[in-house]
């Protein structure tokens, strides 16, 4: 195994296009995902390294008029501890202080959340809350996928191997609800058995996003229309039969698929509730 | 004083196993079984593995019997034809690369032949499951007193009910690792350990080696919770097996998910009660069924079920009582020591059942307690007369004081009233600990341990009780300095080394300040006796008395020694499992609050008061940190800690998957104490390690039966659990307006 | 092999390490500073925190080559007259997990400001402790943070 370590973006990209099977050279940035039981891992691994950190032209928050753009080696911590960031999009502070603890979020990245492709990430469900678009760089050009797009299957997304995440913007917009709800196994450190990010704005309506219920984290079309259309949900089951067309949760050593949807729906109705019915 | 050894650990300077660096040193690595159950047709070596690098042992390299020895010699160190486990060991390698192991473990297969697996003890085994007797049973055990059928007849209600508690994995920091290398022609090994001579009993059997060319050693061991208790032996073993093929050192280091995987936990169990009551509230009679969980050798099994049987009625007054307990047979891996040994089961179920109970006739859980602890003068399940000045009612009372129980039972009642969520419910357990070893083993053991005044004057306490967190370095520094009014700092605590140090018994039981800590003040005694000195002698004096000895003894060893005795008028009978059952017991009440989401079905745990008494408290600092960490563990066995299995193997061996409190999931413990001294230890103390893991699990559960009116019989009470026990409860209630 | 420069506890470093190695191992097996503990090797437990450029990190996740150039702190550099509000409060029992647990406190105490939106249990959550109960840990970042050295805290 070897490692890459350009400085450059441009050098990156080549080496990425290069590759005549692209997908032999790995791109690598706060490693949480991919150094994980290493030792046991590191010889059934076999691809080579790309190692991002040393790229200036990725790291970062920019602010602009138009929203916030957050380089491919933005953290965690560098969304917590942003000045702008509670104010104007306050779940990703949420979700991003119940991405392990300090440790994992002082290294992790927005991007790594992305392309790591879990259906139980903790960052995706606000991004794609927030319509984030997935800006990816490849030596022939760039191209800009909305996040809500970006999976194809399990672990599985349009990225082309040639292709690097080099930023994750977010549109500025007025919303009248931001909720995220991650339901893990304890408070801290754990890994989401349901995940859950509502928002909703004048302009572009509800967005309802749930994680650890379906092969990726996604959106459920069939949730925001009733939310769009219908009357307020009655109760948590009034919910389940949209919820029913939106995920598909199964059973694994971490949960079970009855208490997935159920408590789904549960946190679903109490996250929309202060919106569709006045408060409570 | 302050914790001996804490400087070392805060600045990372102590040495653990994996911290040690040794020249020359090869790792070594286990290839183990893939099944359950089953012959073991083959051992396939891969050919594109260059074998000829590594040192590979397998049971036709035990040289002597093939045999962990414990209680039974059922255990082998490697598995010769049959495997009964999985991950039972059956081959080693030593390599000195650690990625070159790992890859060459990979290119071992061994090849079993299945025959049927038993893994449900909630079930008969079939006949081609049985594998020991006719049952599977591998240890039976009764305590009976008074006439429980008569009893149950006569009584005014009769209120039944079974709990079942799920294996605990002990999660020491630290996991287990041994090293070892011969010298001299003597072998050493040096890990992380709690029972050194348990080790070296079982080295000398299996290497067919004299006593004195095994040295076993202790290293800083980062926790044990009894994980270090057995299980040492067979790694141990294992290091020791690679060493003498390879001629050198080799290290043993698990990793996480193979000590998750592969090593003991605390066993499963499932506990039925039926007991009666008069129309006062009293208990009258107590029926109890205890079934543990052994897995595939005796190992501790009996020990534990005797533990447990013993602590099953609580610690109440019962004039009929039986209670008949089965360890079993099954092919998990072993089962084994974890703090409170078999009495966290039986309390968490006699606990939870006195909650049943009292709803079942209408009565305060409080006050159903108050009514039936005993008073002094009352006896045990065991006829166990209690007099040791304990006001167990007072602790009861005062613990649902500092809770603040009677106002926040009005402010939950308000929650549940306004939030369309929350709720919030209080719950209690009283219980008891027996410390040191069950009935007559403490007089089996038979504990020795020296004080020897040093040449520079200095004191050496030689024993070989551990430190793995708990306190034992600082305890017998406290100890001995007192004893001989020396400056702690004068006092040194020989490494526990089989070949320097008495046998002063296992690190175990909560039995080493208590008992081994006795022993301490009595060699103390004993060396002022070889010193011509009277007990008045103390400090500088005693310090120049030393010094003038060693002037004129030049060369030689001043040692004071001291052995175990009994306590008087202790009796106990074996074979009808009454009497005396331990030399003093630890009692106390917990009260848990409790914050449970409808939405997600989560239970947070906002407020814990811990209140015992132990006895005069030799260490508050240390004993506090006892009580907060057992109710730590104890919430997690309650809530969270589950082992999820899948034809025999831990399917969630990782720490991400395997789920233990963290600092944002506990609430600040309140510790406090009630010092009644016991004549019988030193300073007055009692046993107190285990004490607090009994009471958290049934104070929780309780607490979320109160909270939302379910009835959970079974723990870890998750999210999931909680779910279905609300929605059956939904389903039974009538529905009204 | 890679060539890796880095300051370590405040002195250049310069070794050649194995490309696919963790911070966790050159640390421990390369450099003999095992004062940082491996406990799970998947992010989990916290007793391989370290500082990398200031913030705490498990150096189980860590390959080697990102360090090029960073600042690595680690127990080995923390001045024992800091560790006594710890040893006074409880804060170690076992120590497997403790230089861990040390170097997040001590993050904590040098960034008071961090309790304006943090409570120390969220801050200590990446280190898990089997022992204590967390109590003794957090009373030691308290007293730390009050500058109380030394004294053991009031008893409940």
């Amino acid at each position: 195994m070897t490692v890459r370590r350009p400085t450059g973006l441009g050098a990156a990209l080549d080496l990425l296009a290069d590759r005549p099977d692209g997908d032999s050279l790995l791109p690598v940035a706060g490693g949480t995902d991919l150094f994980v039981h290493w030792p046991q891992k590191v010889d059934q691994h076999g691809r080579d390294l790309l190692d991002l950190v040393r790229i200036d032209a990725l790291r970062g928050l920019r602010w602009s008029a138009d929203g916030l753009e957050l380089g491919a080696l933005a953290s965690y911590w560098d969304v917590i501890v942003n000045p702008r960031v509670p104010a104007v999009f306050p779940l990703l502070v949420e979700a991003a202080r119940q991405v392990g603890a300090i440790q994992i979020q002082s290294r992790g990245t927005w991007a790594g959340n992305i392309v790591n492709g879990s259906p139980a990430a903790d960052g995706v469900p606000v991004l794609m809350a927030y319509d984030a678009t997935v800006v990816l760089a490849a030596r022939d050009g760039r191209r800009e996928v909305p996040l809500d797009a970006f999976y194809t299957g399990y672990r599985e997304s349009v990225r082309r191997a040639d292709e690097l995440v080099v930023a994750i913007r977010l549109p500025l917009r007025r919303y009248a609800l931001q909720r995220f709800v991650k339901v893990g196994p304890r408070r801290a450190q754990a890994i989401a058995k349901v995940g859950l990010a509502v928002t909703r704005s004048d302009d572009a309506g509800w967005r309802v996003v749930a994680a650890s219920v379906a092969p990726t984290v996604r959106r459920c079309p069939t949730v925001e229309a009733r939310l769009e259309a219908g009357p307020p949900p009655r109760d948590p089951e009034d919910l389940d039969e949209a919820l029913r067309a939106d995920v598909s949760p199964i059973d694994d050593v971490r949960s079970s698929a009855r208490y997935r949807s159920r408590v789904l729906a549960r946190v679903l109705y109490d996250a929309v509730l202060p919106a569709s019915a006045g408060g409570r | 004083m302050e914790r001996l050894e804490g400087l070392a650990k805060l600045s990372g300077a102590e040495r653990y196993v994996d911290d040690l660096a040794v020249e020359g040193a090869w790792w070594g690595m286990t290839v183990r079984s893939p099944a359950p159950r089953g012959r073991i047709r083959e051992v396939r070596f891969d050919p594109a593995v260059d074998w000829s690098g590594f040192v590979v042992v397998d049971h036709r390299d035990v040289p002597g019997a093939n045999e962990v020895l414990l209680i039974e010699p059922d255990q082998p160190v490697l598995a010769a034809d049959y495997v009964r486990h999985v991950h039972e060991p059956v081959v080693l390698l030593a390599h000195p690369s650690r990625s070159a192991l790992r890859r060459a473990v990979r290119g071992v297969e061994v090849v079993v032949d299945p025959d049927p697996a038993y893994l449900d003890v909630s079930i008969s085994p079939r006949s081609d499951q049985v594998q020991r007797g006719d049952d599977n049973v591998l240890k039976r055990l009764r305590i009976e007193k008074g006439d429980v059928e008569a009893a149950l007849d006569a009584a005014w209600r009769v209120v039944e009910g079974e709990y079942r508690t799920g294996a605990q994995e002990h999660v020491y920091i630290e996991t287990q690792g041994m090293l070892a290398w011969e010298e001299g022609g003597v072998l050493f090994v040096k890990g992380s350990l709690q029972c050194p001579f348990y080790v070296h009993k079982a080295a000398v059997r299996a290497l067919a080696r004299e006593a004195d060319r095994v040295r076993i050693v202790h290293a800083p061991t980062g926790g044990g919770f009894g994980g270090k208790e057995e299980y040492p032996s067979v790694i141990a073993l294992h290091a020791a097996l690679l060493a003498l093929k390879a001629g050198r050192p080799v290290k043993v280091v698990y990793d996480r998910g193979e000590d998750m995987a592969a090593t003991t936990k605390r066993h499963p169990s499932i506990v039925r009660h039926r007991t009666g009551v008069d129309s006062d509230g009293r208990l009258v009679a107590q029926d109890i069924d205890v079934v543990l969980d052994g897995g595939a050798y005796v190992t501790l099994s009996p020990v534990v079920l005797s533990r447990g049987i013993i602590h099953a009625a609580g610690p109440y007054q019962c004039d009929h009582v039986r209670i008949v307990g089965r360890a079993i047979l099954t092919n998990s891996p072993p089962h084994g020591a974890f703090r409170g040994f078999g009495a966290p089961q039986t309390h968490f179920a006699n606990e939870r059942h006195m909650d049943v109970v009292a709803d079942a006739i209408g009565m305060d859980p409080i006050e159903l307690r108050r009514r039936n602890l005993i008073v002094d003068g009352g006896e045990t399940a065991t006829g166990q007369r209690i007099r040791d000045g304990v006001d167990r009612v007072g602790i009861l009372d005062r613990a649902v004081e500092l809770s603040g129980w009677r106002e926040k039972e009005v402010e939950h009642r308000r929650l549940a009233r306004s939030d369309p969520w929350l709720r919030r419910g209080l719950g209690l357990a009283s219980f008891h600990h027996g410390a040191g070893f069950t009935g007559g083993g403490e007089v089996a053991l038979a504990s020795r341990l020296d004080v020897a005044g040093l040449p520079d004057g200095r004191i050496e306490v030689r024993s070989a009780n551990i430190e793995m967190g708990q306190g034992t370095l600082t305890i017998f520094t406290q100890l001995a300095a007192e004893r001989l009014g020396v400056d702690p700092d004068a006092v040194v605590i020989a490494e526990a080394d089989t070949g320097r140090v008495p046998n002063s018994g296992p690190t175990v039981a909560s039995r080493t300040a208590m008992v081994v800590g006795g022993l301490v003040e009595a060699a103390c005694d004993d060396l002022r006796a070889e010193l011509g000195l009277g007990s008045e002698v103390r400090g500088d004096d005693l310090r120049r008395a030393l010094l003038a000895w060693h002037d004129d003894h030049p060369g030689a060893d001043l040692v004071g020694r001291a052995e175990y005795a009994p306590p008087p008028n202790v009796r106990w009978d074996e074979a009808t499992y009454q009497g005396d059952a331990y030399a003093a017991f630890g009692w106390a009440t917990y009260v848990a609050e409790v914050e449970v989401d409808l939405r997600t079905f989560g239970v947070r745990v906002i407020d814990f008061v811990a209140l015992q008494d132990v006895g005069t408290l030799l260490h508050e600092t240390l004993a506090r940190g006892q009580v907060q960490g057992g109710v730590a563990q104890g919430v997690g066995w309650a809530l969270m800690e589950e082992c999820h299995w899948e034809d025999g193997a831990m399917t969630n061996a990782q720490l991400t998957n395997y789920i233990i409190p963290t600092s944002d999931d506990l609430p600040p413990i309140r510790v406090h104490f009630r010092e009644t001294p016991w004549a019988g230890g030193p300073r007055g103390a009692k046993g107190l390690g285990e004490l607090p893991i009994d009471g958290p699990a049934p104070a929780v559960v309780n607490a979320v039966a109160r909270a939302l009116g379910v009835e959970p019989r079974e723990i870890p009470l998750t999210a999931e659990r909680l779910m279905d026990l609300v929605d059956d409860a939904a389903a039974s209630r009538p529905r009204s307006a | 092999m890679l060539e890796l420069d880095f300051t370590l506890n405040g002195r250049p470093a310069a070794l050649r390490v194995d490309p696919v190695a963790r911070l966790l191992d050159v640390l421990r097996y390369d450099l003999g500073l095992t004062g940082t503990k491996d406990g799970c090797s998947e992010g989990e437990c916290g007793a391989c925190t370290v500082w990398l450029d200031g913030l705490p990190t498990d150096a189980c996740l860590v390959p080697a080559f990102q360090v090029a150039g960073r600042d690595v702190r680690t127990i080995e550099s923390i001045d024992p007259d800091r560790l006594r509000p710890f040893l006074a409060s409880g804060a170690t029992q076992c120590g497997a997990c403790t230089p861990g647990v040390v170097m997040t406190a001590l993050w904590i105490v040098e960034n008071p400001d961090l309790l304006r939106s943090h409570t120390i249990r969220e801050l200590m959550a990446g280190n898990i402790c089997r022992c204590t109960g967390y109590d003794g840990i957090i009373e030691g970042v308290e007293a730390a943070l009050a500058g109380r050295f030394g004294s053991p805290p009031g008893s409940a």
